[in-house]
């Protein structure tokens, strides 16, 4: 045996062991270092929560912002209605307005497990109970009803319930609980288009691709108003079960903010602030037919 | 070993042929122990490695949300069937598009090298797509053709996001396997076409029955890398809202917020690759058999 191979070798396998060894060394690293406060301090104390930057409160949506949930892509300009209830939410919380910081987190990121970089995420994103097993929810900020839009003078634009939905091509973005409807609700013939984001819904709109597409309430204003004006809303479908679809803030789970983000919302619901925002920013969005 | 066996017996018989000394007995028993050790040593080596990794991944501290978010038993179950029924589409247009992408990149190479000044817009053409395709990002040009075709609403040219999708990864990969397939004709070595043009073959007879045969042997490892490379992208096509295996799970993992759904997707994918790779070394290894048949002269 020659002597390099195996000092070599040697070297080798001193390596692994002190590679195995950093490994096993740094896994146990402290995930929730707020777990223990999260029970006792419940009392939210004004600009003194725990957040991730601690004097600051990080608040992440998804890049593009869309209208007319944020104004011109900006989530710090304050205008449209999540901008709005993001801003009314951290004064609540005792954060002005130059104590916010925005973070872009893509809506299918703002779920993955593992340590958060945002405090909360405000993305147009539906509670369900399903989803509580991933993430914690604040109480909902919106009441959200899905809508379809479709191009005038199309044969999807004269439905007039959900059954004359049945034979139409639909498309709605993943992740979304418009898709849900179109599998729970309408249960069409034809498989219905599933978008990575709304903007391909919306072209595919446009294209003939898709006869028409699902989008939450307040959305389908936008398109049929700004984007895609030769659409009209066919109608907006009932709430599922008898209760409303809520849209809440996403936190880390077993974030120790939930609970004071949860009574900033239910404080701004009751005292009327999130009443006028909606009123603001969604004021057109009250009135569609109702596909039943 | 077999070796030492054969000749054993062999040189044991009653002819008094040859038979091992005693020193080779030895050294080879000594062999076989070292193999032995050596087999066992490496064994218990990847055990400790194996049982390293397992705790350190399972003594996390995330781990049991890890657990819980990527391998979840009852979204596996739910999505097997979903990412099943999405590969159906992947499949299909890995078959299609393959094959084109085959025919049209050799119709490219092909044309790249011919000789003459005859072919020189040819040669330039088949260039300029090979440069432009293989710079266009893969996503660009789905976006384009997907997308973009429809909104010239040009008659009779299709509006499915899979038949244009299919398009544009035909598009892409052809450039690909273009640059692979002319890459092989040109490391034939020319005293080939030499000595075929000598024989009497015209240069489109050399170029078929000499060249490309040898060309082709050689680029069956890139090809294949192409290949897997362009299964895997055929989920790109969703882009146009088909439901490909990848986009099942999005829509399951969209609803649930459980990852599960794509190490599901992404399994299936992987086990997709085996077999097509198996079955190309089997392939190669047939014709590297033949090649030696006749290559002994």
């Amino acid at each position: 045996m020659h002597p390099a191979p195996r000092a070599l070798r040697r070297a080798a396998a001193a390596v692994t062991l002190a590679l195995l060894a950093t490994a096993v060394g740094c896994a146990p690293q402290p995930e929730e270092p707020a777990a223990g406060t999260s029970s006792a301090g419940n009392t939210c104390e004004k600009g003194k929560l725990p957040t991730r930057t601690s004097g600051r409160l990080t608040i992440a949506t998804d890049e593009p912002a869309y209208e007319p949930w944020f104004k011109d892509d900006d989530p710090a300009s304050g205008k449209g209605f999540e901008s709005a209830v993001a801003y009314a939410v951290a004064r609540h919380l005792g954060y002005g307005k130059d104590k916010v910081v925005w973070q872009t987190v893509p809506f299918n990121k703002a779920f993955a497990p593992g340590e958060k970089t945002f405090d909360f995420d405000i993305n147009q994103v539906s509670v369900s109970d399903e989803r509580k097993k991933a993430v914690d929810f604040s109480s909902g900020y919106y009441d959200v009803r899905q809508a379809v839009v479709a191009l005038k003078g199309s044969k999807a634009a004269k439905a007039k319930s959900v059954a004359d939905l049945k034979d139409v091509k639909l498309g709605a973005q993943v992740g979304t609980t418009s898709l849900d409807y179109i599998d729970d609700v309408v249960r069409p013939t034809r498989a219905p288009a599933v978008y990575g984001k709304n903007d391909q819904a919306k072209s595919a709109l446009k294209n003939g691709q898709v006869d028409a597409v699902v989008v939450d309430l307040p959305t389908a204003f936008y398109i049929t108003g700004a984007e895609i004006t030769d659409a009209t809303i066919v109608g907006q479908f009932e709430n599922q079960g008898g209760t409303p679809e809520q849209f809440g803030l996403v936190l880390d789970k077993g974030s120790a903010l939930t609970s004071c983000v949860s009574r900033a919302v239910d404080a701004l619901r009751e005292d009327g602030t999130l009443g006028r925002i909606e009123q603001q920013w969604l004021s057109d969005a009250v009135d569609a037919p109702v596909l039943k | 070993m077999t070796v030492y066996k054969e000749e054993l017996t062999e040189g044991s018989g009653e002819h008094g042929g040859y038979v091992p000394s005693q020193r080779r007995l030895d050294r080879e028993r000594y062999q076989r122990a070292r193999a032995r050790r050596a087999t066992a040593i490496g064994a218990l080596s990847t055990l400790v490695t194996g049982a390293v990794l397992y705790l350190v991944v399972v003594n996390a501290p995330g781990w049991p949300r890890t657990k819980e978010t990527f391998f979840d038993w009852e979204y596996a179950r739910e999505a097997f069937p979903k990412v099943l029924e999405g590969l159906w589409l992947n499949v299909r247009l890995l078959l299609v598009c393959g094959a084109a992408v085959l025919v049209l990149g050799m119709l490219i190479a092909v044309a790249r090298t011919l000789r003459g000044p005859v072919f020189f817009p040819l040669r330039v053409l088949a260039a300029a797509y090979t440069d432009f395709f293989r710079g266009l990002p893969l996503i660009i040009n789905l976006m384009i053709v997907v997308l973009g075709v429809p909104a010239l609403r040009l008659q009779g040219v299709t509006v499915d996001p899979v038949l244009l999708g299919g398009t544009a990864l035909t598009l892409t990969y052809s450039a690909y396997v273009a640059e692979v397939f002319r890459a092989g004709i040109e490391s034939v070595h020319p005293s080939q076409r030499a000595a075929a043009r000598s024989l009497g073959l015209s240069n489109r007879q050399a170029l078929r029955y000499v060249v490309l045969p040898q060309a082709v042997r050689r680029q069956v490892p890139p090809l294949l890398n192409d290949l897997v490379s362009l299964q895997k992208d055929t989920g790109l096509v969703s882009i146009g809202g088909a439901v490909d295996a990848v986009r099942a799970a999005d829509i399951i993992a969209g609803r649930s917020l459980n990852y599960t759904p794509y190490i599901i997707a992404g399994l299936v994918f992987v086990a997709l690759t085996i077999p097509m790779t198996r079955f190309t070394d089997w392939v190669t290894a047939r014709m590297d058999r033949r090649r030696a048949q006749g290559g002994v002269t």
